[in-house]
């Protein structure tokens, strides 16, 4: 519980300065007595009473309210938020108006009628969302835990709602947080647990954490009675990564508070088999709820749009009024004087002024015309989205089999928005991806090893699903569709296993087998695990298994192998080793395995480190190597722990003890180790195959079962050690002496381990092939080995391009071998690195690139990261659907662009910016040499395009891409810091100008504020409206931002469904949302709206004709009935059926024809043009339908109701049949509500004008109708109005659709014209001979193939090398160049000379090519030599060192590189690879690596 | 522990599936409505298309035109104004309000014969018969006999609600403002001794409404008895009561008042007056001669710039005199006819790219 430590009866200064500040939250056990009671047993029942009411004060307790209302609020607050739109207020205040005798116009309670019909229809929508949202928190709000009791002191059963802060809670393995914990104890030895965070964050890995130091020593259970502690932590805030504060003990000592230490609700246990936490924050004070900011109420674009428009109804209506207003005073002082029969006088017989006449009349004018502002209009959008969100829920083919769910709408009002998307900001793991990653190929040693059989398996897993898959035309080579393709339904087999057991008890035990699995281990489905090894690689491993296992106690074991085997044995134990995976036991869900040797069991003692470590110092000779333990236990709590002091002394100590030799302390491990083996083997091996591996990334997983599938499995991991289990060698346990975890910046991760068969220390080195290459140890190219080696390298080299082009994941494997004395100094400055105070992270990096180096290279692998079903086909119809892409992933780059590449969101013959910034001044810079480049790029391409002829045409549509209508406009990688720095307020404009121009923008690395800030600075700032796509909790932020907010559901965490105003069970769903549901919401409903306006101004200008016949007296000739129910009623229907079912175009065109969005997007159909056309017409057709009933009956004896019930006649079957031209389809409901409209309101007038002789004053209708039925002239007026009024509007139709149909209209015609052709390519409609044509994806591929060829000649002429480019052979170009320089085309002129330098390299005028030069730029923080190293991955050595000077005095690079033009299509584009290997020859390693990082975007 | 996940995903909103119950899935049904693929008629319009349409309602609207004008050309109709505004007209002198009664004689002629029954009309001009506090200014209750209404009138008649105070019977500015000019129309024979002609009073109203929405109060036989402690409008020379001798037309059923009572839609409207039946089939109801028309002028309408009109006129199957329409019907269907050509032309010229619109596709 909280206790501000500024009680009412012990005044504390420090806590009431506390309190003042309000930092810090203080939290007690809630078992104690309250610290103010002096007697503890009257003070428990007092704090228990003070501990509620202070609950109820001060915190938040755990209970979840979501809802607005209570049963006794709903009225009022209802109201009141009803009456916060202006429409509602308007509404009432004129029916108000109405009982204003003076004014009033009609009967006042009739009035009312409407408004409170519609108040009444809102007030129930409400209610009934209020109370799913109540349904929903009661569910979560009665889940249950465990939370010790006081009076039972043990654990009981409690709801969630019912925890408070203070309270200790245990939970066990698998069960989900309901409160933010305290880790206090876990019954893992190691204080360790772990937690999953999916329903935060979306990831499915484990993340470690610990128990609070202090209590992790415990060693009985821990005792919740005997807590005493005191915590002090931070006010809730919503820093998911972030918690700071710290216990104090009774005996006043302190401990640290980290985020390690706390348990987030909402995470799951999982691993570990109990933990017991106190809670710290509860219900919407956890940093889980604190995220989650409610829901913005979203106002959909063309709601906004009609809300304009509606205001011009509003000044229309008073001037209407005015001008009645006016006229009326004046008629007033016309004829008041003149004693006309006519004229009535006040009620007290004095006259009007003609200024009150005319303020009456216009109050009641008012009344009259508010007609104008459909009031009907919202009844009915609710109407028609409620319907449409009926039918998107209802389609067939947004339902996902696999997982039994189909689309959801959550938000009701905002589904036209779908088809006016502009950006679409997507997630990638979970969304474009199914965060699973699956071995594929492998190089060892040069030999490429293709695992055909793996690749077949992955295809059958394809097949299974293929039959049920309808059939969506791919794009693509067939090369690449393999690669995609095969991996896309695998998880179908999956998930179908995963759902359907879950829901059928009967189900197949095998289905629920995998069920359980998928529902308990993260990245591990059948697909994932069962790797099938490639014959003659297994046979090589088994080869150098038995040879080893026969010599394994002779000396220089390695060396009876040849050196390719040893290779592959070092490659598939750098495979099982160097990673992170926690290996799990299925039988205990999730639980580690531990196999405790003896000597094994936690580090205690620094006596414990020495002895243990010792021996091996003695043999190295080396003397640090003990002190190895502290880097060892602050590696294993994370790096955030600060070295405390006392760890520093025992650095102190250790060295002063590793300096004099010690060697008695002998038992090593290993022989230890080799007894226990034999017997444990057996019962190890039965539960061998049922190892399941957790990790960090899937791809270190995909590793691990790879390496299992070639009998090289990995057992058990602990801290210090590694086992690998092996068929012949049996189980082998390598010392793990260190692991440099992941980094971004090193793209690379290794593990230092004594090998424990030739006790040689080992660096094993997996990493992005770009930096690995680079580490390899030089090889001389004198020896033979040394050329072999080479020749291994080029060759890996070639397979690694192979791999990149079918769009695998590659890493390095590589190894060092360390000698002891290597490893001792190196140990020796690490450990200085560690403890050094200030820039220790730095120290520690090029500590770790000491270490790294002179690798020998192993081999490389090949990992497929699988992309959802159709995500390449998904993004390729969006974009031709002109929607802008975004990747907003918090994936670290190479993933990132690698998945891009494979979905095809970066093209291989495109440029990418990459934009890596590490200062504010650098980003600033950047992206001005972007955009210099970008708009140098613009301007050279202006005269091309001429030239080219295709210019005019899209250069002036298509706004969002005008600026930009080259054919392949660059895409932009950012990076996460680079991002902040770009979305400072002095740089966002910059980003934001230079990410419009790219076809496609990735953002690294980027949280989930960053994600949501972009979004919001999309939106704010280019109007544009955006899409967010996402699944995980990091999402939520960026959903509710956006315009839409769409949620992946079926992945494990649902806060992002939560959040999401859509949830689609995959991302390829968003084709069909967006392409056909998105067009046919946003066409119908704009029609409708366009629709309403008509009726409502033709109805009001009606009446307000007749104002001219009445001496402007706000006399109606309407039935007052007539008037108020007409659009309520009678004019209703027909429009609410067109609005839910017309069809403008086809289905299957739309989908076709994904251009035909960009009507949607360009807001075609409803624009502030046609508003004013349509009012225009309306105007017309008002006039018509008042002037022919006006002259036919002019100087008649027909009566006031009698002429105006014809007038309401014309004017419903006019409305009818204007309905009937605009609508598309007319489906049996169309006929049926038409007929039935008119009916209804011959019915009604019939009845209603029979039903009372003398009621209804001053209308009077009694007979009315009746009487109309047997004129003549009423049936010739009616017939012929409506046609009058009708005709231009008709006649406007027919030759639009002949003359300048639109986009759609010819999409109609067409498939009405050729059945069998609709589902012809899209190419033939973006070149339609209309003006209008918005085609710009295929006119500006067009424009590409035209202007290479145009700018050919001129490389000619000006550089003789271009000649070669344009052939297709590749060439890079890398230029360093400063960035002080002010304009791209002088920097590239200033460098020339020293860019040029590599034989090679070209330099080529920007003016040449533009568009297929890369930019890749970079910028160096405070330490350049560093960060210029690790900026950029295919950066050349030799350039580097060329621009050396300028790059450490100017702090950054920036480096243009070329990818060959391959895609421009005259040459093979499968071919890229073999040309290298030549030209790399003379260049070395760095050149080559340069060409396979843009080969491989040549793909 | 798979129970928190199940009770997590219905929190989701996800149907609660119970691990027992029957394979049910949420997949929607395959429907042609929930599937939006119902039978549709999708019109397609463009020239081609529609430029039937406006043939079609050419060739239907121009003999119906002509068929209207025709009939409208047959009816006679003659109009008189009587207003007295010209020096010249005999009613001049009933401008003045000093003379009352005012009596004046319009002689006219009628060209032809008027054949079949003759409709005698009145007609006034800008009379705002329509404007919203007049309209309203009536008591239907009243005029429908209720006693109570008869003696207590509705507070829209104010301020002609009550006279001194007594209820007015009828109340209201309407009523108040009743027409009561007496028309009489005179054949001027050969031998110059003028003919009155029967006009007759009753079968001018809406049946409906001198059987059912009016009435008069209940009581006894005598009339004035039954409107005892009202008083009579304000305008009005006589009471309600004395309208008229026959008792089947005096007081709320009197015919000329039920007719007053229908307030007309436009401030230049004609009001039946009298019925001229058709006496036998040989003889024209009008014989073609000289008429005099007797005015008995009580109806100031000069000081409003209105005017008086008498309008005799025979009917047909679509009423009285009325040119617009057929002319419109013949405008309307010529329109509709051109436009049907001009589309034509463009469907010849557009046709050919459409068509190469088709192949390109």
């Amino acid at each position: 519980m909280e206790r501000e430590p500024a009680g009412t009866e012990e005044p504390r200064p420090p806590g009431r300065r506390r309190r003042r500040e309000g930092r810090t939250r203080t939290v007690r056990s809630n078992l104690l007595p309250p610290p103010g009671a002096e007697d503890p047993a009257a003070g428990a029942a007092k704090g228990e009473r003070r501990r509620r009411r202070g609950c109820a004060q001060h915190l938040a307790d755990n209970r979840l309210k979501t809802t607005k209302y209570t049963l006794l609020s709903f009225l009022p607050k209802n109201l009141f938020e009803q009456f916060h739109r202006p429409a509602n207020v308007y509404f009432v205040f004129i029916a108000l108006l109405n009982f204003v005798p003076a004014v009033n116009a009609f009967q006042p309670g009739l009035a009312l009628a409407p408004v409170l019909f519609i108040l009444a229809i809102t007030a129930f929508r409400d209610l009934w969302e209020d109370y799913s949202r109540h349904r929903s928190d009661h569910k979560i709000n009665h889940l249950g835990c465990l939370v010790f009791s006081r009076e039972e002191k043990k654990y009981v059963n409690r709801f969630w709602k019912e925890i408070h802060v203070g309270d200790f809670v245990r939970l066990r393995c698998n069960e989900i947080f309901p409160a933010d914990i305290l880790l206090l104890s876990s019954s893992d030895p190691d204080g360790l647990c772990h937690i999953e965070t999916a329903n935060l964050d979306g990831e499915t890995n484990l993340k470690r954490r610990q128990v609070v130091r202090g209590f992790s020593e415990l060693v009985s259970e821990f005792n919740p009675l005997t807590f005493t502690s005191v915590i002090e932590c931070e006010k809730p805030n919503n820093d998911l990564s972030r918690f700071r504060g710290c216990i104090i003990h009774d005996n006043g000592k302190k401990a640290g508070l980290y985020k390690e230490n706390l348990l987030l609700r909402g995470c799951t246990l999982r691993n570990t088999d109990a933990v017991v936490g106190i809670v710290i924050y509860a219900g919407h004070e956890t940093k889980a709820l604190l995220n989650n900011s409610g829901p913005r109420y979203k106002r959909s674009k063309l709601e906004r749009q009609m809300n304009c428009d509606v205001l011009w109804c509003v000044l229309l209506l008073v001037c209407m009024s005015l001008f009645s207003a006016v006229g009326h005073g004046l008629w007033i002082w016309r004829y008041q004087e003149k004693k006309s029969l006519f004229y009535v006088p006040k009620s007290d017989g004095s006259s009007l002024s003609p200024v009150t006449a005319a303020v009456y009349s216009f109050l009641t004018m008012i009344i009259v015309l508010q007609v104008l502002i459909p009031i009907s209009l919202y009844v009915s959008i609710e109407i028609v989205k409620a319907c449409q969100v009926y039918f998107i829920n209802q389609d067939m083919q947004l339902y996902d089999e696999e997982t039994d769910s189909q689309l959801q709408c959550r938000a009701l009002n905002i589904t036209e928005d779908l088809g006016q998307i502009q950006y679409i900001f997507s997630d990638k793991t979970g969304t474009l991806t199914e965060n699973k990653m699956v071995f594929r190929r492998c190089t060892v040693s040069g030999v490429e090893y293709s695992h055909d059989a793996n690749a077949q398996r992955l295809a059958r897993y394809q097949e299974a699903d293929s039959e049920e898959e309808e059939v969506v035309p791919r794009g693509g080579s067939v090369s690449q569709r393999g690669s995609i393709g095969s991996h896309q339904s695998v998880r179908v087999v999956h998930r179908t296993q995963s759902t359907k057991s879950h829901r059928r008890t009967g189900s197949r035990a095998e289905a629920k087998r995998a069920s359980m699995l998928s529902k308990h281990t993260a990245f591990s489905s059948p697909m994932e695990k069962d790797i099938t090894p490639d014959p003659k690689l297994l046979e090589k491993v088994s080869e150098c298994d038995k040879s080893l296992a026969v010599a394994r106690h002779q000396e220089h074991l390695l060396a009876h192998l040849s050196p390719e085997l040893s290779d592959v044995f070092d490659f598939f134990i750098a495979l099982t080793i160097c990673n992170t995976v926690v290996v799990t036991s299925p039988d205990q869900p999730r639980t580690k395995v531990r196999v405790r040797f003896e000597l094994k069991s936690p580090v205690k003692t620094i006596e414990d480190f020495l002895r243990r470590f010792t021996p091996s110092c003695l043999t190295s000779g080396c003397s640090s190597i003990g002190s190895l333990a502290a880097n060892k236990s602050s590696h294993k709590l994370g790096s955030s722990f600060p070295s405390t002091p006392s760890s520093d002394g025992m650095l102190l100590r250790l060295e002063e003890r590793l300096g004099q030799p010690t060697s008695a302390i002998a038992s090593n491990s290993y022989s230890s180790q080799a007894d226990n083996w034999a017997s444990e083997l057996a019962q190890e091996q039965e539960s061998e195959r049922e190892l399941r591996y957790e990790a960090e990334s899937p791809d270190e997983a995909a590793l691990v079962y790879a390496a299992r599938a070639y009998n090289c499995v990995l057992v058990e991991r602990l801290h210090d050690q590694v086992s690998v289990e092996l068929p012949h060698l049996g189980r082998l346990t390598f010392e793990l002496l260190h692991t440099l975890g992941f980094d971004s910046v090193r793209k690379r991760m290794s593990v230092v381990i004594r090998h424990p068969l030739t006790d040689e220390i080992n660096v094993y080195t997996k990493g992005a092939d770009s930096v690995v290459m680079d580490l390899l140890q030089p090889c001389s190219s004198v020896d033979a080995r040394g050329r072999h080696q080479k020749k291994i390298r080029s060759k890996t080299q070639n397979y690694l391009n192979l791999y990149a082009a079918e769009g695998l994941r590659t890493l390095c494997i590589a190894k060092r071998v360390l000698s002891k004395e290597e490893y001792a100094c190196w140990l020796q400055s690490h450990l200085e690195a560690e403890s050094s105070l200030e820039n220790s992270e730095e120290l520690l990096f090029q500590s770790a690139i000491r270490l790294e180096t002179n690798l020998h290279l192993l081999g490389a692998t090949g990992i497929e990261d699988r992309l959802q079903d159709g995500v390449p086909e998904t993004i390729s119809k969006l974009r031709q659907a002109g929607l802008q892409i975004w990747v907003l992933t918090g994936d670290k780059q190479e993933t990132a662009v690698n998945i891009a590449y494979a979905c095809k969101l970066l093209d291989h013959d495109e440029e990418v910016i990459t934009l890596n910034a590490t200062s504010q001044e650098a980003c600033a810079a950047l992206l001005d040499q972007c955009l210099r480049y970008v708009q140098s790029r613009g301007l050279q391409r202006a005269p091309e395009k001429t030239k080219g002829k295709v210019s005019m045409r899209f250069s002036s549509l298509c706004p969002p891409s005008a600026s930009t209508a080259s054919g392949r406009r660059p895409s932009l990688v950012i990076d996460g810091r680079s991002l902040a720095y770009a979305l400072e307020k002095n740089l966002e404009d910059k980003f934001l100008f230079l990410a419009k121009q790219c076809r496609s923008v990735l953002c690294c690395r980027s949280t989930p504020l960053q994600k949501s800030m972009v979004v919001k600075l999309v939106r704010s700032k280019l109007k544009a409206m955006t899409l967010a796509i996402g699944d995980g909790a990091n999402d939520v932020s960026m959903i509710q931002v956006a315009d839409v907010g769409v949620g992946i559901s079926g992945q494990e965490g649902m806060q992002a469904v939560m959040a999401s105003d859509f949830a689609v069970p995959k991302f390829r769903y968003l084709e069909r949302l967006l392409i056909l549901h998105g067009h046919w919401c946003y066409s119908r409903l704009a029609n409708m709206v366009l629709y309403f306006f008509y009726k409502n101004t033709m109805f009001v200008g009606l009446l307000f004709w007749f104002q001219f016949f009445c001496g402007f007296s706000a006399s109606a000739m309407i039935d007052q009935w007539y008037l108020i129910f007409f659009n309520l009623l009678f004019s209703s229907l027909p429009p609410l059926v067109t609005g839910v079912l017309d069809r403008d175009v086809p289905a299957n065109v739309l989908l076709t024809n994904p251009q035909l969005y960009k009507s949607g997007q360009n807001m075609e159909e409803y624009r502030p043009r046609t508003f004013w056309f349509n009012m225009a017409d309306a105007t017309f057709q008002s006039l018509v339908c008042f002037s022919i009933p006006y002259l036919a009956y002019y100087d008649s004896n027909v009566d006031l109701f009698t002429w105006g019930t014809p007038i309401v006649t014309i004017a419903l079957l006019t409305f009818l049949l204007h309905l009937g031209i605009e609508t598309k389809t007319w489906t049996w409901l169309n006929w049926i509500t038409c007929g039935f409209s008119v009916l209804l309101f011959f019915t009604v007038a019939l009845i209603y004008n029979a039903s009372c002789a003398t009621c209804y004053p001053p209308s009077n209708p009694y007979w009315t109708m009746q009487a109309l039925l047997g004129d003549p002239v009423f049936y010739l007026t009616c017939l012929m109005t409506p046609v009058a009024a009708l005709l231009p509007r008709l006649f406007f139709r027919s030759l639009q659709g002949s003359v300048f149909p639109t986009q759609l209209q010819l999409a109609r015609q067409l498939t009405r014209k050729s059945p069998r052709r609709c589902s012809a390519p899209k190419e033939t409609f973006a070149q339609g001979r209309l003006p209008k044509d918005s085609g710009t994806e295929h006119s500006s591929g067009r424009t590409v193939k035209t202007s290479v060829p145009l700018s050919q000649p001129s490389w000619h002429t000006q550089q003789p090398v271009c000649s070669l480019e344009a052939s297709g052979e590749p060439s890079t170009v890398d230029m360093s160049m400063p960035l002080r320089e002010h304009t791209l085309l002088e920097g590239l002129s200033a460098l020339s000379p020293m860019s040029s330098a590599p034989g090679e390299a070209v330099l080529r005028s920007p003016g040449g090519c533009p568009e297929e030069s890369k930019v890749r730029a970079a910028s160096t923080g405070r330490v350049t030599p560093l960060s210029s190293l690790f900026s950029l991955p295919t950066f050349s050595l030799l350039n580097w060192i060329s621009s050396w000077s300028l790059v450490s005095r100017l702090g950054s690079v920036l480096q243009f590189s070329r990818t060959e033009q391959l895609a421009d299509g005259q040459a093979g584009r499968g071919v890229p690879v073999q040309p290298h290997s030549g030209r790399s020859g003379l260049q070395g390693p760095d050149h080559r690596l340069l060409i396979g990082a843009s080969s491989r975007r040549s793909q | 522990m798979a129970m928190n996940y199940n009770a997590k995903d219905e929190v989701d909103g996800g149907p609660p599936c119970a691990p027992g119950g029957t394979a049910k899935t949420r997949r929607p049904d395959n429907t042609a409505f929930k599937q939006q693929r119902l039978p549709a008629w999708q019109p397609i319009l463009t020239a081609g298309t529609v430029l039937p349409i406006f043939f079609i309602i050419g060739l239907i609207f121009i003999p119906i035109g002509i068929g209207i004008f025709v009939t409208s050309n047959n009816i006679r109709e003659i109009e008189i104004d009587y207003t007295g505004t010209e020096p010249s007209s005999p009613c001049n002198k009933c401008l003045s309000p000093d003379v009352t009664p005012c009596f004046c004689t319009i002689n006219f002629t009628l060209e032809k014969s008027f054949e079949g029954n003759v409709f005698m009309y009145y007609g006034l001009s800008n009379f705002y018969q329509n404007h919203r506090r007049y309209v309203k200014s009536r008591d239907d209750s009243q005029l429908n006999g209720d006693s109570s209404a008869l003696l207590n009138p509705s507070k829209e008649c104010e301020p002609y609600r009550r006279n001194e105070d007594k209820p007015i019977a009828p109340c209201g500015a309407i009523a108040n403002s009743m027409f009561n000019d007496t028309l009489e129309l005179f054949l001027i024979g050969n031998d110059s001794y003028p003919i009155p002609i029967a006009l007759k009073k009753k079968g001018i109203a809406w049946w409906t409404d001198k059987n059912v929405k009016f009435r008069n109060p209940p009581g006894g036989d005598n009339l004035e008895e039954r409107f005892k402690g009202t008083t009579k409008p304000v305008n009005w020379l006589k009471p309600v009561y004395m309208l008229d001798s026959d008792p089947d037309n005096n007081g709320f059923i009197n015919e000329d008042f039920i007719v007053w009572m229908r307030t007309a839609a436009l401030p230049t409207f004609r009001k039946l007056y009298r019925l001229i039946e058709r006496k036998n089939d040989l003889h024209p109801t009008l014989p073609a001669g000289r008429y005099s028309l007797n005015v008995t002028y009580n109806y100031p309408v000069h000081y409003f710039d209105g005017r008086k009109r008498m309008i005799l006129s025979t009917i047909s199957w679509m009423g009285g005199k009325n040119p617009f329409l057929g002319i419109a019907y013949i405008a309307v269907g010529s329109i509709s006819f051109l436009l049907g050509v001009v589309l034509l032309v463009i469907n010849h010229k557009y046709r050919n790219s459409s068509n190469t619109a088709d192949i390109t596709i």
